[in-house]
């Protein structure tokens, strides 16, 4: 064996690549995305995703490999989570100001975010189990992966299209509302948690600290009320 | 930085923990936001340090989502057969969302603030 053969194989063997290769990407989609002055359509989770699934087909790497190496990152969404809570503590007086606004929005926005999609999803046809997995696409991964088991879809389709409605939020969202003239941060950003869970989060805190605090709320609220309500609407409709 | 990193991954733990326990239909992080929530509102101050490292942690939000939607891959036979209805559910479905809970808060929070 050559050493070029064998060095291949150490890389092939060790997470150190795709882990390496997925910070660059991100890195230099980051830098895309700030020079051509923030365009939506370029956002930085959307164009690694489309750039790293081009290289692994290319070089007909499998997800599981992948994976391997890139479950470092995937790891820190666990604790980045739990680190919502700190610009949302910062918030907390105005929190138990509004709590009755933010309990109806969020169930007008829920409950919307579920049934259009059954609707629309339906109406065009959609394969059921593709629907079943659509259901729960609002709210942060792991809860969506549960609800789409409990109910019969495919949790792994579900990630993705979780992953999607982010990124659709997340492109959509802001300039949507402020096409509609609405300009509150507040409402901005907890309607972004709602219905785009973390990545809408993270587009929030681009636009400013207290739009991602409350899209932090958001999310979590959604979270625990769409686990709730999926199950019981898909029960309701007989899906 | 350490002890901050140890506090965020404690919280978790235990909110992974309680999951299991009661059955709670959450994921554990999610509590431990929860918990670390109550834990920082009855202090009544967060440390600077900790919330240093925390908007650290946040300031990388978008790249840590990047390696599951890597895992499209593993359906694009079924997102090329079903792409267009997929699509328009997604982006409508998403646009309502966004709408309703942007606009029904704002209503019912306008009053009060201006």
């Amino acid at each position: 064996m050559d050493r070029l053969t064998q060095i291949w194989v150490y890389i092939e063997e060790t997470p150190l690549l795709w882990l390496a290769l997925t910070l660059c990407v991100f890195w230099l989609a980051q830098q895309l995305y700030r020079r051509l002055g923030s365009f939506a359509l370029l956002n930085p989770v959307l164009v690694s995703v489309i750039v790293l699934v081009i290289v692994l087909k290319a070089t007909g790497t499998p997800y599981a490999d992948y994976f391997d190496g890139a479950q470092f990152i995937h790891f820190l969404l666990g604790p980045a989570t739990v680190a919502l809570a700190v610009p949302l503590a910062a918030q907390a007086a105005e929190l138990r100001r509004y709590w009755l606004p933010i309990t109806i929005a969020l169930t007008a926005g829920s409950l919307t975010a579920v049934a259009s999609a059954m609707c629309i999803g339906w109406a065009l046809g959609l394969d059921s189990q593709t629907l079943l997995s659509m259901l729960p696409k609002s709210v942060t991964t792991p809860i969506a992966m549960g609800v789409a088991e409990q109910i019969g879809g495919l949790p792994s389709l579900t990630a993705v299209l979780v992953i999607l409605t982010g990124i659709t939020g997340a492109v959509i969202g802001i300039p949507l509302l402020r096409l509609l003239g609405l300009h509150d941060p507040v409402a901005k950003g907890f309607a972004m948690g709602v219905a785009a869970h973390g990545i809408g989060t993270a587009r929030a805190f681009e636009h400013s600290e207290r739009a991602g605090a409350y899209s932090g709320l958001g999310m979590g609220l959604n979270g625990a009320l769409t686990a709730l309500l999926v199950p019981l609407l898909v029960w309701l409709f007989g899906l | 930085m350490i002890g901050s990193l140890a506090t965020l991954l404690l919280f978790q733990l235990a909110g992974e923990i309680i999951v299991r326990l009661t059955g709670a239909p959450l994921p554990g992080p999610v509590l431990g936001m929860i918990l670390l929530f109550l834990a920082l509102v009855l202090r009544g101050r967060t440390p600077s340090v900790f919330a240093d490292t925390s908007r650290g942690l946040l300031n990388y939000l978008a790249l840590l989502f990047v390696p599951a939607g890597v895992g499209i891959i593993s359906y694009l036979g079924r997102v090329a057969d079903e792409w267009l209805a997929i699509t328009v559910t997604l982006v409508a479905s998403t646009a309502l969302a966004v709408v309703v809970t942007a606009f029904t808060l704002r209503a019912l929070t306008s009053r009060g603030r201006n």
